[in-house]
């Protein structure tokens, strides 16, 4: 397979993530998405690593699940508090600093 | 051969699961396939020679993430249904246009990459997961314990942010002090209601 085949695979990964970003009013899709947005991007770095003999995309792709990682146990720990708050996950009601 | 079947069969499955997780409206379909497409793509991670990125995906993804969320969806009403309606049509008509845009900008700039030399070449001789570690406690250590920190700081904040009220354990309890519990917590609930 050639670079252009993974990155191919990397943008549709990409794409398909933010639709889910830009379509869904659910917090904990928009979480999956994100989710599914960083995997992308690892795959892209994985993919330009093989082909261009270097190590540094597949470090930042481990510093990347890293980050995501994080990222989940601190958004799910604010999202659990907010659904203690109010019962909903809708990104809507999550509006508080409208004017 | 074999890479390209491997690779369109599994660029297939993973595609329809993010699919599927994009566009189900129950959010337990959308945890299950998110999982299945995260070991999917761990098998591109194979394909690349990058086997220990593949095992760190199915450890860490599959078994921490997707458990986490497995947990953290038992405090929700995940059954419930969330309104999709987008109220503001003209902002996601707005995002989406630009995004193409900067897709378009991306595709058409030139390729700077073309004689780059590898910054950290791979040896083969040594395997993958042993390029990786000497890499990764060389080059990269400072980035590594910052990286251990971020995640130290995170589960600090996670435990502090959904452990609140549960220094009560139900498991503990009989059956009436469970009762006596719950009716305690709705008076106080009460009362604060009063207040306000």
């Amino acid at each position: 397979m050639t670079l252009n085949a993974y990155l191919i695979l990397s943008t549709i990964i990409f794409s398909i993530g933010l639709i889910g970003v830009l379509r869904r009013k659910n917090v904990l899709m928009l979480f999956f998405s994100t989710e599914i947005m960083l995997n992308a991007v690892n795959i892209g770095l994985a993919a330009i690593s093989k082909f261009h003999g270097d190590l540094t995309g597949q470090m930042f792709a481990f510093f990347i699940i890293a980050v995501a990682a994080s990222e989940v146990a601190i958004g799910l720990g604010l999202l659990i508090l907010w659904y203690k708050r109010t019962g909903s996950i809708n990104l809507d009601d999550i509006a508080k600093m409208k004017g | 051969m074999f890479e390209i079947v491997a690779f369109c069969l599994f660029s297939v499955l993973t595609i329809t699961m993010f699919s599927i997780t994009v566009l189900t409206n129950n959010a337990l379909y959308a945890l299950s396939s998110l999982a299945a497409g995260m070991i999917f793509i761990s098998a591109f991670f194979f394909l690349l020679n990058a086997d220990f990125l593949g095992a760190v995906q199915i450890v860490v993804y599959t078994g921490a993430v997707m458990s986490l969320y497995a947990f953290g969806m038992m405090f929700f009403d995940t059954l419930s249904e969330v309104k999709e309606k987008v109220k503001n049509p003209r902002l996601v008509f707005l995002l989406s246009g630009m995004v193409s845009l900067i897709v378009v900008v991306i595709f058409i700039s030139p390729i700077l990459g073309e004689n780059l030399e590898a910054g950290v070449p791979v040896n083969p001789s040594y395997g993958n997961t042993v390029d990786v570690g000497l890499v990764l406690f060389t080059k990269y250590l400072v980035p590594f314990e910052l990286a251990a920190i971020m995640l130290l700081v995170a589960m600090i904040g996670g435990i502090v942010l959904a452990g609140k009220k549960m220094e009560v354990s139900y498991s503990d309890m009989t059956e009436e002090e469970i009762d006596a519990h719950i009716k305690e917590e709705a008076q106080i609930e009460a009362s604060k209601k009063d207040v306000k």
